[in-house]
């Protein structure tokens, strides 16, 4: 069973005539999700990412565009006519049933012989350790073991090769949390199955997915590994959204090949025809190189802050009327009023009305920089 | 922490207390002392222990209207809870068609009860009542003063018009406070209609479906006003039931010892039953078989 997703054109919009962009919940967008990866849809709260989501299992029907499971259309057909499962928010169980009928209710409903229903009953069950509790009530449980039976019922139909989330662990203890998460890992490994997982949370969507897709007011942002988000974010809201804390961003001049902040130039290789708008230079906290004495290509800042978060410690100080975070490792003593930061140019990154510029930085140590 | 003294709720809760021993305990207590003596006039009363109790309990009449009354709320249950689910299930979720159902369902719950009664006579009077006029221009001989069966037609008609709405604004409130996530995994699930309502929106109106049976047994179990003025509790007795005998009896016939027996048995009776059904209710469908 293969379900590799094609979003063609898509587009949704919960008014009837949508006149401009504003009313779109989900811009227009193309993507190709490939089978048996593990997607995390990352982004604020009303970003569109549930209203993506239940366009693809079928919930809701797009204003436009199409959906393909495999080159095949799917746009019209129902949930139960698409061979995907969903695990929603809050556990959906059966009430009345025991866990073992929670689990057999989809087959039953699809009417495969009892036989067959007990056989994919208890290989699954086994498979999320609910084997001691098939013959309990569900509605008795915690709520991990009711997640659990949610996501149970979606994998004991065969027919199943992809698996949406929609902000499954909202519910959960923090401490099982990890334990439900490694889970899905595994069914992942074992069942290669394309999952697709809704979340807001960064530390989530980073640890559960191969690639993720950063969303933000019904676009997609970027969709990438972990890595590539926090190495070359596309978007300064992917800068900002993704790494605690987000990039630090501040608002620079361009002239004659080279871009400046206060006392910072660095050399832009990229033609101005592509540094058009509001040109921003961002670098993320851990790539700022703060020092206690004044050395080579250094600039002096004012310390305005110092948090111990324990196995780090962050920094904000002042450089050229901008706040900057800077994360320095624990061992290190941070300056007490002022300080000497540096700018490794190879993190820094340029960004045009918001996009990133691919371009390469090269620092420029004027006389001013070593004043 | 002795929560006893120390809890501050307690002040919330006497003012309750209070009116509830005003307006209800010290009226029973009076109804209690009526029914164990026998009362000629102001300052002239006789001690009677347990007769009237006996008087009444071996009274036929009452049998009579006990079992007509047993019948009745039983029917008024059997119709209600399915009718008011099935039309809560019916109405539109959202949107003004909502607003609209749930105005048009409520009316007959803001008629007051003795021009209900009004209303049905006129409604049903085989001369000019339009149901009855046109139920005799079908050929079909309908005359709730006349035949017993057919006063039971009428009253049963009158009451579930006047009350299924309560049951439908409860299933109604029910249904809506069921998360959208259901739906949405019974979908997903490929359940069928049936199987939706039968393992999600029944389950979930466990709560609203015991308040409306409790609230609808009640009600028709101490029904007066819209019999006592439709048929005044005939033909002959036939829609007696037991507050109308209960009436008679006091007021007709100013039997007051046996009246209030009667009513100490009337309240034991709709508690005893109240309590059993409340016991069901919270037992089934929750796997608790004690």
């Amino acid at each position: 069973m293969m379900a590799r997703i094609d979003l063609r054109n898509l587009a949704h919009s919960y008014q009837q005539q949508p006149k401009d962009e504003a009313d779109y919940a989900l811009c227009k967008m193309n993507h190709v999700w490939e089978d048996g990866k593990a997607y995390a849809l990352l982004g604020p709260s009303g970003c569109g990412k549930t209203t993506l989501l239940n366009i693809i299992s079928g919930l809701l029907q797009p204003y436009q565009g199409q959906v393909l499971f495999d080159g095949a259309d799917v746009t019209a057909l129902p949930p139960q006519g698409r061979n995907i499962a969903q695990v929603f928010q809050f556990p959906v169980i059966y009430d009345t049933m025991s866990v073992y009928d929670n689990l057999a209710f989809p087959l039953r409903n699809r009417k495969l012989a009892e036989e067959d229903i007990r056989k994919r009953v208890e290989e699954v069950a086994e498979m999320l350790d609910l084997q001691d509790v098939l013959g309990k009530r569900a509605a008795n449980l915690s709520a991990d073991a009711k997640q659990k039976i949610s996501l149970g019922r979606g994998l004991v139909r065969s027919d199943v090769a992809a698996i949406l989330f929609d902000e499954p662990l909202t519910v959960i203890d923090p401490h099982l949390k990890l334990l439900l998460r490694r889970k899905l890992k595994q069914i992942h490994a074992r069942f290669n199955l394309t999952m697709v997982y809704v979340t807001h949370d960064q530390l989530e969507a980073l640890t559960f997915a191969d690639q993720v897709v950063v969303m933000n007011e019904g676009r997609v942002l970027q969709i990438g590994t972990p890595q590539d988000l926090f190495e070359n974010p596309q978007h300064t809201f992917v800068g900002y959204f993704i790494g605690s804390p987000g990039m630090n961003f501040m608002p620079c001049r361009l002239d004659s090949g080279s871009l400046s902040v206060g006392d910072l130039r660095v050399e832009v290789a990229a033609g101005d025809e592509k540094l058009q708008g509001s040109l921003q230079l961002g670098i993320r906290p851990e790539f700022l190189q703060l020092h206690n004495e004044m050395t080579r290509g250094t600039h002096q800042v004012a310390v305005s802050a110092v948090e111990d978060l324990g196995n780090c410690m962050i920094v904000t100080v002042r450089f050229a009327g901008h706040p900057l975070k800077v994360k320095i490792p624990e061992g290190q003593a941070p300056p007490t009023e002022v300080g000497y930061l540096g700018f490794p140019p190879e993190w820094l990154r340029v960004y045009a009305d918001g996009k990133l510029i691919e371009t390469r930085l090269q620092a420029q140590v004027g006389e001013e920089a070593l004043r | 922490m002795n929560k006893w003294e120390d809890n501050k709720a307690w002040f919330m809760v006497i003012p309750v207390f209070l009116v509830v021993a005003v307006s209800a305990i010290l009226p029973l207590m009076t109804v209690v002392n009526y029914s164990l003596q026998d009362i000629f006039g102001p300052g002239q009363r006789v001690f009677v222990g347990t007769d009237w109790y006996r008087d009444v309990l071996t009274d036929q009449r009452l049998h009579d209207a006990l079992n007509r009354q047993l019948l009745f709320s039983s029917l008024v249950l059997l119709i209600e809870i399915p009718l008011g689910i099935l039309i809560a299930l019916m109405m539109p979720k959202r949107g003004w068609g909502a607003s609209l159902s749930l105005v048009l369902v409520a009316l007959p719950l803001l008629i007051p009860w003795n021009v209900i009664g009004t209303i049905w006579i006129i409604f049903t009077r085989p001369d000019i009542g339009l149901f009855g006029a046109a139920i005799n221009n079908l050929g079909i001989a309908f005359d709730h003063t006349a035949a017993p069966l057919d006063a039971w037609i009428t009253v049963m008609l009158m009451e579930v018009w006047h009350w299924t709405p309560l049951v439908v604004l409860l299933a109604y409130a029910g249904l809506q406070a069921i998360p959208e996530a259901y739906f949405q995994a019974a979908r997903i699930d490929g359940a069928s209609t049936w199987a939706t309502f039968r393992y999600i929106q029944l389950p979930k109106m466990r709560g609203v479906l015991t308040i409306a049976i409790l609230l609808r047994f009640m009600d028709s179990f101490l029904i007066y006003a819209e019999p006592f003025v439709l048929t005044g509790g005939g033909p002959g007795n036939s829609t007696t039931f037991l507050s109308i005998y209960l009436v008679k009896l006091a007021v007709g016939q100013f039997d007051l010892g046996p009246a209030a027996a009667f009513s100490i048995i009337y309240f034991l009776i709709v508690l005893l039953f109240c309590w059993l059904f409340y016991q069901v209710l919270l037992k089934v469908g929750t796997g608790d078989k004690s």
